[in-house]
């Protein structure tokens, strides 16, 4: 296939580690915050950053020869919105549940950060099927964070993972008890400031 | 350098493109949204009355239909507590202040309970719920919220089993029957309280929550209060 030679294949794999997105560019975090407390939001949200940030890449490649220079920001916004605003409409017909715990934040996709840096800085430049793959990539690489911070969080502040029970209730009646901070901002701050340290480190990635 | 009438004709498509995706999706989802919010109160007027989803399996949107159709029957009070031809649908909330719907579920030939809507300031939000009371219109049946933005954790506990369970088998009245409400404590309830019978354990790190609770239930309860003395007597 054309566009999976090695550039393409570069711009797919970049942002999962060494230019990722939320640990090394430090977009996003809004959101990364909010939606971590549990692992199937912080899923979802992932699902959902993912399908918004490729089909807006892949539309604004698509129309990048034809977008006034001055009006360009603009057009990709209302592209993105529009984007955000679907998938908000589906999570609620769909999963309802679900999309009552995001509340806000599949709206605040709008102004993630990440989308609208990627129409800029990529899609702008870039034929459509690479667009897709950077799309792609950086999605899975705002959400690979998104479910790590939620796994940690998730474990430590409930006891339980995507839902079931993990810390037995032998534990508790020993005495042990959730970490309340976790369920809170401050934890996933923490813990996303560890990811960043631990990241880096092994990325080997030096300080500009 | 384009022209302005490029630029013009260019973001008018683009804008009338986009609508038109927007709205036919709006417009084709509509339906299933409607129904999705529908379920969400019938399931948690189920719940409020002591219906169980039986462990970890949660009940489909056709389950809450046949559940709700078959147990439940929703009135309109108006707010002497006399019954009004009304339809609990047709109520908006906010607008028919003096009508009151309330929600009776139905065991055989007698009543099984009440639940009755209640919504109120916490610290940070409104928070949307039901409340259920046994038919004796004394004693808590059950309590449930459907929608807040409270703190996880900390007010966000009252959507919590543990904090809902305190509720049932409380009294909102005194010994004269009249109306006292349920006080959330700062903490836990002393077990030799004598007024224990209306306090329920508080959430610790909430107060304001709770303390929101227990004015805005007492509130709704009060509104209620013509129709449940009419239930207490009744059963004397």
């Amino acid at each position: 296939m054309a566009f999976l030679n090695k550039k393409s294949k570069l711009a797919f794999t970049d942002p999962l580690s060494t230019n990722n997105p939320i640990t090394l560019q430090v977009l996003g975090i809004c959101s990364a915050l909010a939606v971590t407390v549990k692992m199937d939001t912080a899923v979802v949200m992932t699902l959902a950053v993912i399908a918004v940030l490729s089909i807006s890449n892949t539309v604004i490649a698509l129309m990048r020869n034809y977008i006034p220079g001055k009006v360009r920001i603009i057009v990709q916004l209302s592209v993105i919105a529009s984007l955000v605003i679907l998938t908000d409409q589906v999570l609620k017909a769909y999963m309802y549940d679900i999309s009552k715990q995001l509340s806000v934040f599949v709206g605040l996709i709008i102004t993630n950060c990440i989308v609208m840096g990627r129409a800029e800085a990529f899609a702008m430049q870039n034929t459509p099927g690479k667009s897709f793959l950077d799309g792609l990539g950086n999605g899975l690489g705002y959400g690979g964070i998104l479910i790590a911070v939620s796994f940690f969080r998730e474990l430590f502040g409930s006891g339980t993972l995507y839902g079931f029970q993990i810390i037995p209730d032998s534990a508790y009646d020993a005495g042990y008890e959730n970490m309340g901070l976790m369920v809170l901002s401050p934890g996933a701050f923490i813990i996303l400031g560890l990811i960043v340290w631990v990241h880096r480190i092994s990325a080997d990635i030096e300080d500009e | 350098m384009r022209s302005n009438t490029y630029t013009i004709v260019f973001t008018s498509i683009v804008t009338i493109i986009l609508g038109f995706f927007l709205s036919l999706a709006a417009s084709a989802l509509k339906e299933r949204q409607d129904l999705n919010v529908e379920n969400d109160m019938k399931k948690n007027i189920l719940l409020a009355l002591g219906f169980k989803q039986d462990g970890e399996t949660l009940w489909t949107s056709a389950e809450i239909q046949v559940l709700f159709e078959s147990n439940i029957e929703g009135i309109v009070l108006d707010t002497s507590g006399q019954k009004t031809q009304k339809n609990p649908k047709e109520i908006d909330p906010v607008k028919d202040i003096e009508f009151l719907p309330i929600y009776i579920k139905k065991e055989n030939e007698s009543i099984g309970g009440y639940a009755i809507p209640i919504a109120g300031k916490g610290l940070w939000s409104t928070l949307y719920g039901y409340f259920a009371i046994e038919p004796d219109g004394r004693t808590v049946k059950g309590i449930t919220f459907y929608k807040h933005g409270e703190t996880p954790g900390l007010g966000g506990e009252v959507d919590k089993a543990w904090f809902q369970k305190n509720f049932i088998g409380k009294r909102f009245v005194d010994e004269e029957d009249q109306l006292i409400g349920i006080q959330i404590s700062k903490s836990k309830v002393l077990s030799d309280d004598k007024e224990a019978y209306h306090k329920v354990d508080g959430i610790s790190g909430a107060t304001i929550t709770g303390k929101g609770l227990e004015y805005f239930l007492k509130d709704d309860l009060a509104k209620y209060e013509p129709f449940f003395k009419q239930v207490r007597k009744e059963q004397i």
